[in-house]
């Protein structure tokens, strides 16, 4: 399970449709499953159906979440034109068992769809998504 | 050159858990025989099987990225800090 705020919801939706007709990606730094903030990153490959984050941004962002004490806690990329579901060369490369993986598809792009996985040993297994409205005490 | 390698999550296995590690070499490529001397494995989920820097891992010296310093060959001096991070890839 990972929470995300619905602000984080709207940056990550912002930064996939910015980044069309190409993937975008993303890493989501949080801990105990919330994530508290998002690194909208550069695609290396700008490509509609390949993503890498640029190494040196992806060391950036990995060495700041060390130092505030957060955990990377989900991955995210966009589909642009396929279901938000794990490709074959997302199982093949997802490196990180520890995080999520979150999928936006722009398939329909007037109705975005995200989910989120973990993808371990090759396995996919969807996990729950909470979505947070902000501003809202709880 | 003696210098500290920062071991990822993923790799943290053959390292019996540990999260930096120290090694020796003059390259980049010397240090990742080492630390396979070390931690007998490791360097196989790191270099293809020409032995070349698999395309899908990163590795950084002083937080630069190695590809831009000469990839293996990059040279390595006494406290350098080299990290070790799979690439955060995929595509459908």
């Amino acid at each position: 399970m990972l929470r995300i705020d619905d602000d984080q919801y709207q940056a990550l939706v912002a930064h996939a449709r910015a980044e069309y007709p190409n993937e975008a990606c993303a890493l989501l730094a949080g801990r105990d499953g919330s994530a508290e903030r998002v690194y909208a990153l550069p695609n290396a490959e700008a490509s509609p159906t390949f993503y890498v984050v640029e190494p040196k941004a992806q060391l950036r962002a990995m060495t700041e979440m060390d130092d505030l004490g957060l955990d990377l806690v989900g991955i995210f990329h966009s589909h642009v034109a396929t279901e938000a579901y794990p490709s074959r060369t997302d199982v093949e490369l997802a490196a990180y068992p520890d995080a999520v993986y979150l999928i936006l598809s722009l398939a329909d792009q007037d109705a975005p769809v995200l989910r989120a996985f973990r993808i371990r040993d090759g396995r996919v297994d969807e996990v729950e998504l909470e979505r947070r409205t902000a501003g809202v005490a709880g | 050159m003696a210098v500290e390698v920062r071991i990822p999550t993923i790799l943290r296995k053959h390292t019996g858990g540990e999260k930096a590690v120290p090694a020796d070499g003059d390259t980049v490529r010397d240090l990742l025989g080492d630390l396979d001397r070390r931690y007998p494995g490791i360097a196989g989920q790191l270099l293809t099987e020409d032995g070349s820097l698999h395309r899908f891992v990163n590795v950084y010296v002083n937080d630069e990225d190695v590809r831009f310093l000469g990839a293996l060959d990059a040279k390595l001096a006494d406290g350098d800090v080299v990290a070790i991070l799979p690439a955060v890839a995929g595509g459908g």
